[in-house]
This record gives C-alpha cells, structure tokens and sequence, in this order.
C-alpha cells in the first residue's frame, strides 16, 4: 500500500492535475483579459463579454475549478491509498 | 465547554445569526418609534463589539497548540467563513465598490487576483503546509530549509508586509468607529484597537477564528441585504449580480450623454474625485492590456504568500479539510466580491439617470444641495458640489466624492431607511477588525514563536511563550494604531503594496519548498532578501524617487519586479550550491502525501 512506488504514481498524477488547473486558471487569469476590448463587442445575458468576464465570469470559473480539481485530487489520494 | 461548543457549531451560529437578524428588526422598529439614526450607529457597533469580545473571553486557552492554531479542530465550512473575513479587509467592503465606480474596467483586475489567487493557494500551498504542521509560516521556512537565516527572514518579509497592511486595517476601524459613535478619528483608532484586541488577546488563534465566523455572518449580511434591497425598491431586478447587464450599457449611453472622460474637472477638493473613466470600456493597448494583467498577477501571488492567510489553513482537523476550506473560502469571498461591481453600477446609474427620481446629474444645483444625503455626506467632507461653470446645473465634473461613499451612503440615496446604514456601519466595522485580528495575530505568532522561542530561547516554557506572544500582540497593535492615527496613506495604496511585499520575497520561497526537491538553503536565502530588496528598491524608485515606471509596472506593482529577481536568486543559487541533504528530501516527499504524520510534533 505505502510503498514508494504509490507515492511516486500520486506524485505524478497530482502534479498532472496541478498544472491542467493552472492551465485553466491562466486562461481565465490572464488570457481572456488579454482580449477584454475585443470580448466586449460580444453581448452576454446584457453584459459586454469582457466586462462581464471580469466582474463575474472569471471569479465564478475560479470557484467551479476548485471545487473540480478538489474532488479529482480526494480521488488521486483514495486510489493510490495515501487518502488520510 | 470547548467539546460542546465544537458538537453545535451549526445551532451556536444558526442561533447567532438568528439573533443578529432579530436584532436588525429590533433597530427598524426603534427607528419607526423615532429613535435618532445616531443613537441606532452606536447600537450596532456597540451590540456586535460586544458579542465578538465575548466570544473572545469564552475561547480563552493556555495551550499553545489551541493560541496558535485552534487547536487543529476547524471544519473545512467554518475554516472557509473565517478565511473569508480575515482576507476581506475594511478596504474590500468599504472601497473596492467605489473603486469600481471611479476606475471601470480597469479596476476589475483586484477582482481577478483577490479571487483566482485562492487557486494558487489550494494547488500549490495550503494542503501542504498544513500536512507540516507548522504553526506560523516561518516555522515552514526555517524547517524546510534549516537554519536561522531562513526563518528570521520571513519572519523580516512577514512583519513588513502585514504590518503596512495592518494599518490601513486600524485606520479603517478608526474611521467606522469614529463616524458611528460620533468621536474624534484619533480617539477612535484607540477605541477600534480595543475592540480587535479583545478578539485575540486572550485565546489567540482559537479567539480568532471563532469570532471571524461570527464577523464573516455580519458583514455578508450587512453587504448583501442593502444591494437586494436597493435593487428591488429600484426595479433594477430580482437578483442585481445577474440583472446589471442593462444597467451597464444604459451607463455608456449617459456617458456620452454627460460626457464623461471628455469633461474635466476644473476644481479639485482633498480626498475626492470627480468621475472621469468610463464604466465598461476594456484596455485597448498592449501597454493598458499588460498593465491589467500584471496588477492581476501581483495579487494572486500575494494572496498566496500572505501569512494570515496561510496560516488558517493550519487549523483544519486534516489535509482534505484544509483544501475544502479554500474552496469554502473562495466561495464566501466570491460572493462579495461579484457583489461589488453590481452595487457600483447600479449607484452610478442612480446617481447618473435623469429618468430616475435618484438622479442628479443635470438636475440644478439648488435641488440637488437640498437632498438629505448630500448634505449629510458633505458635512463630512465625503462629497463636495461646486457649480464650476456658474450656469447653475450640476455637471459631471462638478459633483466630488470619496470612493467610499457607493457603499455607505446607498442605503440613503436609494432612500432606504436608516437601520440599513447602522447595519453597512456594523459591517464595515466587522470587515476591518476581523482582518486587523488576523494580521496582528500573524506578526505577534511569528515574533513570539519563531524569533523568540526557536531562536532566542528555545528552554522558555508554555506559559512564558504564551505571555511574550500576548505582550507583543499588544505592542504591535499599538504601534499600528499609532502609524495609522498619523494618516500617513490612503487605505488602498498601503493595501496593495502588502501584497507586493509579501509575494516579493516569499512567493518562491515557499512554492518551491514543496515543489522543488533541490530547493536549497543558500537558494532560500538568497530567493527571499533578493526578491525582497529588489522589490523594496523598485518602490523607492518608482514611488519617491522619482524613477520612471519600468514596462509600465508602477508602485501597485512592484511585485513583479521583486518575484523575478526571487525566483532567478533562488534557482540560480540552489544549483550553484549543493542539494539539499537526504533528510530534507525525505520531508518534502512526506509532505507532499496527505497521509501520515505531520513533520513537526505539536508542542
């Protein structure tokens, strides 16, 4: 159960995890509002893209993430069995 | 006492929050019985105070595991409520409306960073520091990557960034106090210094969290209940963060119309501004685009290195419950936070309609001096109306006022009755104290823990460890309100320069702790007074020296500057030096699995 060879593989898949989190949290940190001008000519449920983006999109996208990469992450420690 | 509090977390707040909205209808019915509005100020602050500093004296301890973590026994819900209210700051629910009202677009960015930096907390710091087991974030430090170099060092880049944060804190309470109770701002710095002290003194990090629960439950009220209420009685919509949409765009059609952004003041009063920036419009240069997404980077790593932040996630009962908590955390946050920007439009549409009763823009200015609120509001010197142009009707740039005004003074140009404006005041007052709290409680932790028991005098005994940390808990606290009666910054500039601080010099620092193996001690070092000299000289350059912004990156961002000189410091010399010893890696191999034992024993 505890041999290192657990400990490698849970290694390995929470780093995969860690860095496609990033990835999204880069996309919504700094990507999109790299394009805010041109996300605002879009109209979202009133909102121009880019503001909305800002205001809501990108911080409610941040809580969706992490309740995700959470859940993935509570099922990486069960199945290599280092789970508390 | 303590087991039978932590059964009934759920009916001791349930019924807490039960009372606090039965004492709200308590203070509408003194209000319709002709109570004055200055009476009901100074019932609200007073009654909240109150049941803080009571709960205070209930969570009393001598233990040093319950005075510096709670005695690991939060719930991942709780830990995530007190988080929420020991990171938004009397600066997050008095200003970051106003902010949004006066900057538009651009101001969004401390949105973006003071939510997403919550994924850089949960991914790369919180479930491993707490699987350590460490009580402060130097403790981490000094372990990981030995020696007393390392420690004193974060205990130097803690204390400098929390301290400029802590002031603005105190000033903030300050102010809140002074207005609700009608006393000088000086005297009321003292006075809020008191109400935070007895939020902590006594039981430490237990003291704290359990209050910052009960702050956390006061100041989402206190912020939610006016903005539904306003959007309601205005027709705005059901649910204002979704129904702004319109607001928005009718906002740009009176933005020509006013001619916001063409029209300058041609006045100017201390302290206020007049509107000159467009609400919606988005950065359109590389330069405006790459300045936004800087600010956006500077906060969510200072998010992730400030230490009272990181050190709520010591308190969880386990590594699982401490990433649920940042979740939690985020969540809490969240709703505030996507809040903020539905108020400051909806008050600038109010303010800027002349289709609505509210409006003023246009109007003359003989009516609009004779509305209540503005001359409430300008006896205080909150806003100013100057007839510039002497043709007798309020302009655009004519109308001052002090950012703060979006959230203290909707309640009364919505025409709302003033029980709501006693609430904002409790809520403002919960906001700053509970971060306040937080603050102190890190910097007196680490002086006491790290710098006095680890380096000093690792023989001294709980209880003398106990009364160093309550006497330097006093002593910063009164040498914050001391700066802070001084008035030597406004709230936000100090604020953001925090984070800067924090993240120059220990973002790297820790992130590579757990996520670089060959992470070493001359690296460490090198990472943190690099990146924290570096970023302290970019500030001095940028800000009183006179220097040229380098790329565009001012003094809210000086971050920048200071991560990359910590991170090439800190790998650069890691692989000049030789890797860490066989011991260390084995640590960071154990903290990197949630199972097992912590690294440090509790003592």
């Amino acid at each position: 159960m505890k041999s290192s060879s657990a400990h490698t593989e849970h290694w390995e898949r929470t780093r995969r995890l860690t860095f496609i989190t990033l990835g999204i949290w880069f996309f919504f940190s700094f990507f999109i509002h790299w394009f805010g001008a041109e996300l605002n000519n879009l109209s979202f449920m009133g909102f121009p893209l880019g503001f909305y983006m800002a205001a809501q999109g990108s911080p409610l996208a941040f809580v969706i993430l992490l309740l995700w990469s959470t859940r993935k992450q509570e099922a990486i420690d069960e199945e290599c069995g280092v789970a508390e | 006492m303590n087991g039978r509090f932590m059964d009934n977390l759920p009916k001791v707040y349930g019924l807490y929050t039960g009372g606090f909205l039965v004492f709200i209808g308590l203070m509408a019915i003194l209000e319709q019985l002709g109570t004055p509005a200055d009476t009901l100020g100074v019932l609200f602050v007073a009654f909240t105070i109150a049941i803080y500093a009571t709960i205070g004296w209930l969570s009393r301890t001598m233990e040093t595991g319950a005075y510096y973590v709670a005695g690991r026994e939060v719930p991942s819900l709780y830990n995530g409520m007190a988080t929420a209210a020991d990171w938004m700051s009397g600066a997050s629910f008095v200003a970051m409306a106003g902010g949004v009202y006066f900057g538009g677009y651009s101001y969004l960015a401390f949105i973006v960073g003071w939510t997403g930096g919550y994924v850089l907390v949960n991914s790369l710091m919180a479930p491993y520091l707490r699987k350590f087991g460490c009580y402060t974030v130097p403790d981490f430090i000094g372990t990981r990557y030995g020696g007393n170099t390392a420690r004193l060092l974060a205990v130097v880049v803690l204390v400098v960034a929390s301290f400029t944060y802590v002031t603005a804190q105190i000033n903030a309470t300050g102010t809140i106090a002074a207005r609700a109770l009608q006393i000088p701002f000086e005297v009321g710095v003292w006075f809020g210094l008191l109400g935070i002290l007895l939020c902590s003194m006594l039981g430490g990090m237990r003291a704290v969290t359990w209050t910052q629960v009960a702050q956390y439950i006061v100041l989402i009220i206190a912020y939610l209940v006016p903005v539904f209420w306003m959007s309601n009685a205005q027709d705005f919509g059901l649910i204002p963060q979704l129904a702004y949409g319109g607001a928005v765009d009718r906002i740009t059609e009176l933005e020509a119309l006013h001619g916001v952004g063409t029209m300058m003041p041609s006045e100017s009063f201390p302290g206020l501004r007049a509107l000159t920036t467009a609400h919606s419009v988005a950065p359109d240069s590389v330069l405006a685009s790459w300045k936004f997404i800087t600010l956006v980077l500077v906060l969510m790593c200072g998010t992730a290195s400030l230490p009272h932040i990181l050190m709520r996630y010591f308190t969880t009962p386990s590594v699982k419950e401490a990433r649920r908590s940042v979740v939690w955390s985020l969540f809490f946050i969240f709703l505030l936070y996507f809040t903020a920007p539905a108020l400051a439009t909806f008050t600038k549409l109010q303010i800027m309609d002349p289709n609505l009763a509210t409006g003023i823009i246009g109007k003359s200015i003989a009516e609009v001096q004779s509305l209540e609120w503005i001359q409430k509001w300008s006896s205080v010197g909150f806003l100013a109306i100057s007839d510039s142009n002497a043709d007798g009707l309020l302009q655009i740039n004519e109308f001052f006022m002090r950012g703060d005004i979006v959230v203290l003074a909707t309640p009364e140009i919505a025409g709302l009755p003033y029980v709501i404006s006693g609430l904002v005041a409790a809520g403002g007052m919960a906001a700053a104290m509970s971060t306040a709290d937080g603050l102190l409680l890190a910097i007196a932790n680490a002086l006491s823990h790290d710098l006095y028991y680890k380096i000093i005098d690792p023989e001294a005994d709980t209880r003398t460890r106990l009364i160093v940390a309550r006497v330097l808990l006093v002593i910063i606290g009164a040498g914050g309100a001391l700066v802070a009666s001084l008035q030597l910054s406004s709230i936000l500039g100090a604020v953001a320069w925090a984070f800067s601080f924090a993240c120059s010099g220990l973002f790297f620092p820790l992130v590579l702790g757990v996520w670089w193996k060959r992470a070493n001690r001359q690296g460490a070092i090198a990472g943190m007074a690099i990146g924290f000299i570096a970023g302290f000289w970019y500030l001095y350059h940028v800000r009183f020296a006179g220097g040229a912004p380098f790329l565009g990156l001012d003094h809210l961002r000086f971050g920048i500057v200071g991560m990359a000189a910590s991170l090439i410091a800190m790998v650069g010399v890691s692989l000049a030096t030789d890797e860490p010893d066989a011991e260390t890696q084995a640590m960071v191999d154990a903290i990197r699995i949630p199972s097992g034992k912590t690294i440090l024993d509790e003592s």
